[in-house]
């Protein structure tokens, strides 16, 4: 039977949705889930690990070396903690895509990254080339090394269940790296990531003032707000916005793409949807051809009619 | 400061691959290859660390066949100073890349290491945390501004909820994030330079690096398609059709 290593990923109080979907991933494999709660003052966040159902115990590594989480110290300690596991699965969020690979190669072992289904304890599938294809592998190292597509898979319920907490000593030091600062966007709406529905806007919103009449629109819809890379790149919104290949993978109940073309990178972040809505002038452009309601109109006339209407 | 650019050739962005019937891949013959989106702006960076006098040299290195001396072309036509190619047929794994530049780093005495943070093949986003892993330098993972300070480097990195900035000792590993910089065209005089300058070929054996894979790709299959669905004719239908047909909302 295996022997499953979560990290979670936390702000030291609360244990984030990724790695609640984590978790389901960990069930789909099948065997003994332990977490991983590493943090300086993350008591609360271990409590609430131990809630997730499904998890049989918690180990909480709280000592000021993990403050901020960073991978120099964290990376050694899930090394040294995963040689008794045979799977250590983390949320392919910007957070685990940093500190996972880093654990990989001091065990020694591939890292099989964003896999989106287990097929057997060894062998998972993940997207390659922008999610236009999808690969079946194989692991024949001894310990598999996972980071998880969060949007594959549902979160795992919590409260349900109180696992053991038990305390690990293990601290790893280090000087090569500290934390400066961080700036964080302070949002009322969903996160992007988990919104059951997102509204998304491209070059065609012209500038980033313009993202006022999206906001609008998800504030009627309790949405969340993504971005094109052009409108990123274009320097309409913040970076954090950006669904894609290269920004976040999103796949809510409803996504409408407003002013977007639909560049592959971009379908990329977004055509797991279930239902997709595209508004775009240009009746030629890409999007059209996922879109499950197409509106071949000019956004600053249907943004605020869909306000209205709403 | 010495400074090592990792550069991947892969597909052009813009191609649209295909999925070979036999699903033991996609099909790439005869696409059109470029250097990975991240890795030009890995060199980008690296030249104008350069440029500000904060660099004497810009090596890029590439692992992969003998074409990716074109990718290592275009490097040096951007201005890097020398090109270094490990030849490898078929795809090599990260953690055989990471262990590769390991080597190179400890050969060529290198300072600086900048990768970018994924290729848009493989979508791995995993050699430069494994090579500073291996190396034991801290990394500033999904760069977006790297400032040289006191011999160390500030980094601010692309985080899900924002930015978050970190101070690392030197020698470390960055990888780029899209707006860290905006990669220069070559000029042709640079083009034409850039043919007189070296690339070395020197093999993973020789440096002592083993590229057998841990993995081994089953099959390779297409997505599940999306079929475009109706196009309405009005808000009004749009939200019609949201409420009471794919109820969403």
């Amino acid at each position: 039977m295996s022997q499953i290593l979560v990290i979670a990923e936390h702000d030291n109080r609360t244990i984030k949705a990724g790695t609640l979907s984590t978790v389901t991933a960990a069930k789909a494999i099948g065997g003994e889930i332990h977490v991983l709660v590493a943090g300086a003052g993350c008591r609360a966040a271990a409590d609430a690990a131990a809630g997730i159902a499904g998890v049989s115990r918690v180990l909480l590594a709280d000592a000021a070396a993990y403050a901020h989480q960073l991978p120099e110290s964290l990376a050694p300690l899930i090394a040294e903690l995963g040689k008794k596991y045979s799977h250590v699965l983390a949320a392919a969020t910007t957070s685990g895509k940093n500190f996972m690979p880093r654990a990989a190669a001091l065990l020694d072992v591939a890292q099989i990254s964003d896999i989106v289904e287990v097929v057997s304890p060894d062998t998972f599938v993940r997207p390659i080339y922008a999610g236009n294809a999808l690969a079946t592998v194989q692991s024949a190292d001894p310990i598999k090394l996972i980071t998880v597509r969060t949007t594959a898979y549902g979160e795992a319920a919590q409260g349900s269940s109180i696992a053991a907490i038990e305390n690990c000593d293990f601290v790893a030091a280090q000087n090569i790296a500290s934390f400066v600062s961080e700036q964080l966007s302070v949002s009322k709406r969903p996160e992007l990531t988990s919104a059951a529905i997102v509204i998304s806007g491209g070059r065609g919103m012209q500038n980033g003032e313009n993202f006022v009449l999206l906001e609008r629109v998800a504030d009627k819809l309790g949405a969340a707000i993504g971005a094109s890379r052009a409108a990123v790149d274009a320097g309409f919104v913040p970076n954090d916005m950006q669904v894609g290949q290269t920004g976040k993978i999103v796949a809510p109940d409803l996504y409408i793409a407003v002013g977007i073309s639909g560049a592959i990178q971009h379908l990329a972040g977004m055509k797991d949807s279930k239902v997709i809505v595209a508004i775009n002038k240009d009746a030629e452009a890409p999007i059209f051809q996922v879109a499950d309601y197409g509106l071949v109109a000019d956004l600053f006339k249907a943004l605020p009619e869909l306000e209205a209407a709403l | 400061m010495k400074i090592l650019v990792a550069i991947k050739r892969v597909v052009d962005a813009n191609v649209k691959v295909r999925v070979k019937s036999d699903g033991t891949g996609v099909e790439l013959s005869n696409a059109k290859m470029a250097i990975n989106p991240f890795c030009e702006i890995a060199v980008e960076e690296a030249i104008r660390m350069k440029e500000a006098g904060a660099a004497d040299e810009v090596i890029a290195v590439s692992v992969g066949p003998q074409a990716c001396s074109e990718q290592l072309r275009t490097a040096l036509a951007l201005g890097a100073d020398r090109g270094i190619l490990v030849p490898a047929e078929g795809q090599v794994e990260p953690l055989a890349v990471a262990k590769i530049l390991q080597a190179l780093v400890v050969k060529e005495g290198i300072d600086l290491v900048i990768v970018g943070k994924q290729s848009i093949d493989t979508d791995n986003n995993q050699v430069g945390q494994m090579l500073a892993a291996l190396c034991n330098f801290p990394q500033g993972t999904f760069a977006c501004k790297a400032t040289l300070k006191d011999g160390k480097i500030e980094v601010t990195r692309e985080v899900d909820g924002g930015e978050q900035t970190v101070l690392l000792t030197l020698p470390a590993v960055l990888t780029t994030d899209l707006r860290l910089n905006e990669p220069r065209y070559a000029s042709l005089p640079n083009i034409m330079k850039a043919k007189k300058k070296p690339i070395d070929t020197i093999s993973a054996a020789d440096l002592g690096v083993d590229i057998a894979s841990r993995l081994t790709t089953l099959k390779v299959m297409p997505p599940v398609e999306r079929s475009a669905g109706i196009i309405v004719e009005s808000v009004a239908e749009l939200v019609k059709k949201l409420k009471t047909e794919a109820k969403v909302i």
